[in-house]
């Protein structure tokens, strides 16, 4: 595993093009595209303000830089770096600005989403798109780009929206069965809608792509709903966290549940591996690592008890948005694994067994679970804590790895680059490139660090 | 009674009102009186007696107590102290018979009291110890049935209690319950309230957007603009077309082509796991035929009617879903078919095992006197001692086969050499051996020779003497005939010295080289096979013999090998036997030995080298 030196950046901004080619960062007010083999600078831009948010168009040709504070929108040209291209909101404002999936077009929603803009970079014609429901993931594209989902609200009710990405037609609109929907999103094949309703309830409703109510699931009543939805990426099942703190997979056939995952504090079945993360004197471990770690190592280490249980958070139930449930869940590329998190025990992460549907192996960290991200290419996961390593799961083990440098890099969030050979991990002010080696070499650091039970 | 009150003397009005109490009770009967006696009499009350005794009769008053006690005596019923009075002025005189008769009577009488006194005295103590400990009984009941009481009356204060706490708790539960009904209607009306004031509020704010949007788009805000270099091409390179119905029907056909080929593609994934499933039930079924066909005949032959139908169905079906086209067609028509054979096949298999279980359970019941049926616990002891000896052949064909390789793979100079020098040895031990079979055979050879030579010797003197005999008989002969007599003796005596001589010659001649030939021959022999014994391991000129004699113990080795193979274990081999057949066995036993060491060290290193990694 080989670190890249430490570049600058600001507000956690730094994506990978979708080509995998270029390297987008932000510091300030400009904007560093690198390339990701060589890290040499390509394109420098400035934009006019501190940028808030920037995105790739989905051909990698065009990089859009929002500035909502000053309602701004500039998009830049990879091929011609003299081109440039800003949109104003003016006194609108603006809160969010995305791509349409065909990379040609923009939508801006204005402050109070009183509506969407399209602007499109091909011609003169501006959209708008009116009542926008201020809502958790209000817009969401099809994989293939075709069609855009987007939640509604009017006379209190709430609507979906199904447009035709190509001419911004309007194919389908209905009403959903919802007290205030909080979030929709596309099955991975396109032809699914799942919409959510709010935490007061829980209620999931999924919709055909022509608009048909395919089927309502609604686990229990009174109490907290839904905190998070994922589709596997062969769209077969839809895991449902919730703030009961289980996950229950739906199944893509009758649309009722199959399992659920319940996430206990005390793992009693001792067949479930449990890395917990220790603290280690330096010399030991570690040692194999390409790079030189310059400090303590914390090898994840199995723990071989029949009962183990996990360090839990008392939640604060007077407040809103309280930290239980499942607030974060993702599956494995190959649809084979489930990464979840729940909120109460924040310094765990569940990896569940999809194909057997059981608890697969639970990492304990020393610190809170901030975010994590699978592998594009095979069932890996890294994990970070805001702390200055770095975490890796694979079935076949466990490792933790020291960012080098001066000071901590706390690793504050990370992205896979698409091959799965390298990743940028961003602290607060930088971010760096970690590059893993071969499968070979990671495979038996990753025997050499994992326990056996 | 009133008679006697008057009659009684005053002066024991006292005593006699006693004794009239008695008097007045003697027409009961005297054994009464006795017991009342005895009731009333005590031991102070004898003493008082005797004191008034005493005093009772005195000197003046003799006449007037024995007439006292005469009446008294007759009262009591015994006879009169006095004699009959013949006539009535004569006075009467005592009786004192009947007076030592009525004393003896009194005292026999006094006896008996006392006697029966004790008695009583004794039952009566018996009585009261008897109703001491009755007593004490009955008060020890009493206080258990207090304390009984007192339980009772606890247990019921707790009943009591319990049932007011569950009451209470009734009570609190129902309040509870109450008021979680309250709260959800509470919670309910707040979410109505909540949600009328979010409508309301969203109205509000509706209309506000709607004013915000009037006054901040509607109105010509040049800033709310798009600042762009030149337009880009799309990135289909198609130019944008305009939006008319026509789009519109065509967004509708793709939309639905997508759906459409989304459930195709479904469809698609469910008729490959519909016709997996399928195969797997073919199979099944054609498992469960297969299986249930042996046992057909069985059944049928029992009485069982409704098994035996089945089955004929069944075949019913095997014969119709033999055919492949069956599993092509829609699941609708041959689901029915399908499921009731399933069915069918099922139940009749479920009733085959449930029978099959009868039997074990019957055979369970009834196999420990049966000798017959071999009982689970031995099959299963007798499958692993199979299956261990098993193993263990299949360990030998392997250090067997590991010592085939090693044989044909070991063929460099050191395993050869040893291999040969192996063989060497082995033909200098079975020449020895050869060597002193052959020393024996000679020595016997001698022995007898000798004895050959001495029966040789021995007839030679008696012929010897026979010949002396003989001359002297014939010099005798010849001393009595004449002179021409002597002659004859000459050509006689030629004659008989020329074939006695012969005779005599051969002899010795054969008996001489026997004594001779053995000779060479020990001396011959012993020097050749020394040197042969010697040049054995080195000179060329012996090898093609020893290569004959390797062959040779080669085949009998491989013969003796196979015995060993089949009927001794090597163990056994390895040790001493003065056969020569074995001996030479034991060689290859012995070389087993050490190979099956190689083995054994080849699988150690083996087992490390896999404990390595």
């Amino acid at each position: 595993m080989n670190f890249s030196e430490v570049f600058k950046l600001s507000s956690l901004l730094c994506k990978f093009s979708p080509d995998g080619k270029y390297l987008a960062s932000c510091v300030q007010y400009r904007l560093v595209v690198r390339d990701v083999n060589t890290l040499q600078i390509l394109q420098l831009y400035t934009c006019l303000d501190q940028i808030q948010h920037i995105e790739w168009s989905a051909d990698s040709l065009f990089i859009l830089c929002a500035m909502y504070k000053r309602g701004l929108v500039q998009v830049w040209s990879l091929e011609q770096p003299e081109w440039h291209c800003k949109i104003d909101e003016g006194s609108a404002g603006l809160v969010a600005s995305c791509w349409s999936p065909d990379g040609r077009h923009i939508l801006n929603t204005t402050e109070f989403h009183l509506r969407i803009t399209v602007w499109s970079l091909c011609t003169k014609s501006v959209s708008y798109i009116k009542y926008p429901k201020a809502c958790l993931q209000g817009i969401t594209f099809t994989r293939d780009g075709r069609y855009m989902a987007l939640a509604e609200r009017r006379d209190c009710k709430d609507y979906v929206s199904i447009f035709v990405c190509s001419d911004w037609q309007l194919l389908r609109h209905f009403d959903t069965d919802t007290q205030d929907l909080t979030g929709i999103e596309w099955a991975p094949n396109g032809c699914v809608l799942a919409v959510w309703d709010t935490c007061l309830e829980y209620k999931i409703l999924l919709y055909s792509l022509d608009g048909r109510l395919l089927s309502t699931y609604s686990a229990y009543e009174w109490s907290l709903g839904i905190k998070s939805v994922a589709w596997s990426p062969s769209s077969q099942f839809l895991a449902v966290g919730s703030y009961d703190g289980k996950v229950r997979i739906l199944n893509h056939v009758t649309w009722k549940m199959i399992t659920e995952f319940g996430h206990p504090a005390a793992i009693n079945d001792p067949k479930i591996v449990v890395y917990k993360e220790a603290e280690k004197s330096p010399q030991l471990g570690l040692g194999c690592l390409s790079f030189p770690p310059p400090r303590a190592g914390a090898g994840p280490l199995p723990s071989s008890e029949s009962k183990f249980s996990l360090q839990t958070l008392k939640p604060v139930t007077d407040r809103a948005n309280p930290k239980i449930g499942i607030g974060m869940l993702a599956f494995s590329p190959d649809s084979y694994f489930l990464a979840t998190r729940n909120d109460n025990i924040p310094n765990a992460v569940w990896v569940w067994d999809i194909q057997k549907l059981r608890l697969f192996a639970v990492l304990e960290q020393l610190s809170p679970v901030r975010a994590f991200q699978w592998d594009p290419q095979q069932p890996r996961l890294a994990i970070c804590t805001g702390g200055s390593r770095l975490y890796l799961w694979s079935p076949a083990g466990c490792m933790s790895v020291q960012v080098p440098g001066e000071g901590d890099f706390a690793v504050l969030s990370l992205c896979w680059h698409l091959s799965g050979d390298s990743m940028a991990l961003l602290s607060k002010d930088h971010f760096c490139l970690c590059f893993l080696e071969t499968e070979a070499v990671v495979g038996t650091a990753c025997r050499q660090l994992g326990g056996h039970t | 009674m009133g008679d006697w009150m008057t009659v009684t003397d005053p002066g024991l009005s006292s005593e006699s009102k006693t004794i009239s109490q008695y008097t007045s009770e003697t027409k009961m009967s005297p054994s009464s009186l006795y017991s009342q006696q005895v009731l009333c009499s005590s031991i102070p009350l004898s003493k008082n007696v005797h004191s008034f005794f005493s005093a009772f009769c005195t000197e003046d008053n003799i006449e007037q107590s024995i007439s006292y006690l005469d009446q008294e005596l007759t009262t009591f019923g015994f006879p009169s102290l006095y004699e009959e009075s013949k006539g009535k002025e004569t006075k009467r005189e005592l009786n004192i018979v009947a007076v030592l008769n009525c004393m003896n009577e009194l005292l026999v009488l006094q006896r008996k009291n006392l006697l029966a006194q004790e008695n009583v005295e004794t039952q009566n103590l018996k009585l009261g110890s008897d109703m001491d400990h009755l007593q004490s009984c009955y008060s020890k009941l009493k206080e258990q049935l207090e304390t009984s009481r007192r339980e009772m009356i606890g247990l019921q204060e707790r009943d009591r209690q319990l049932q007011c706490k569950n009451r209470n708790l009734h009570q609190l539960l129902k309040n509870e319950k109450d008021e979680v009904q309250k709260l959800q209607n509470i919670i309910a009306s707040r979410a109505t309230q909540y949600n009328h004031d979010m409508k309301r509020k969203e109205r509000e704010y509706n209309k506000l957007k709607e004013r915000l949007h009037q006054l901040v788009m509607n109105k010509k805000d040049k800033k709310i603009a798009m600042d762009i270099l030149n337009y880009v091409g799309r990135a289909d390179g198609k130019r944008g077309s305009w939006r008319t119905g026509k789009t519109e029907a065509r967004n509708e056909d793709e939309m639905y082509k997508i759906l459409l080929n989304d459930y195709e593609y479904r469809q698609k994934q469910i008729l490959m796991e519909n016709a997996e499933l399928k195969k797997v039930l073919q199979q099944m079924k054609k498992e469960m035929i297969s299986l249930l066909s042996p046992q057909k005949k069985k059944p049928r032959e029992r009485v069982d009617d409704s098994t035996g139908t089945v089955i004929s169905d069944v075949e019913e079906d095997a014969g119709e879903l033999s055919r492949e086209s069956m599993w092509d067609l829609s699941c609708e028509t041959v689901r029915e078919q399908l499921t009731n054979s399933i069915r069918k096949q099922w139940r009749i298999l479920k009733s085959h095992v449930e029978k099959l279980d009868n039997q074990v359970s019957k055979v369970h019941l009834e196999g420990f006197n049966d000798e017959d049926v071999i009982s689970r616990q031995d099959h299963e002891q007798e499958t692993e001692k199979l299956e261990l000896e098993i193993q263990q052949c299949k360990e030998m064909i392997k250090t067997q086969q590991q010592l085939l390789q090693q044989l044909a793979t070991a063929y460099d100079d050191d395993t050869t050499s040893l291999l040969r020098d192996c063989y060497l040895l082995e033909e200098k031990e079975r020449l020895k051996e050869e060597w002193s079979l052959f020393k024996e055979q000679k020595k016997n050879f001698e022995r007898e020779r000798r004895s050959f030579t001495e029966a040789a010797i021995r007839l030679g003197l008696e012929r010897k003497a026979f010949e002396e005999e003989r001359a002297s008989w014939l010099k005798q002969q010849f001393l009595n005939m004449t002179t021409f007599d002597h002659q004859n003796s000459e050509n006689v005596k030629l004659f008989s010295a020329f074939s006695g001589s012969s005779d005599w010659d051969n002899l010795i001649v054969h008996s001489r080289q026997p004594q001779k030939k053995p000779h060479s021959v020990s001396n011959g022999s012993p020097v050749c096979m020394s040197k042969l014994t010697k040049s054995l391991p080195a000179s060329p000129s012996t090898s093609d013999f020893c290569q004959t004699r390797s062959c040779i113990s080669e085949h009998s080795s491989i013969n003796v090998l196979n015995i060993t193979a089949e009927e001794i274990k090597p163990n056994q081999v390895g040790g001493e036997c003065t056969n020569q057949k074995w001996s030479v066995a034991s060689r290859p036993g012995s070389q087993e030995g050490c190979y099956s060491g190689c083995s054994l060290s080849y699988t150690n290193s083996h087992v490390e080298k896999d404990d390595l990694p």
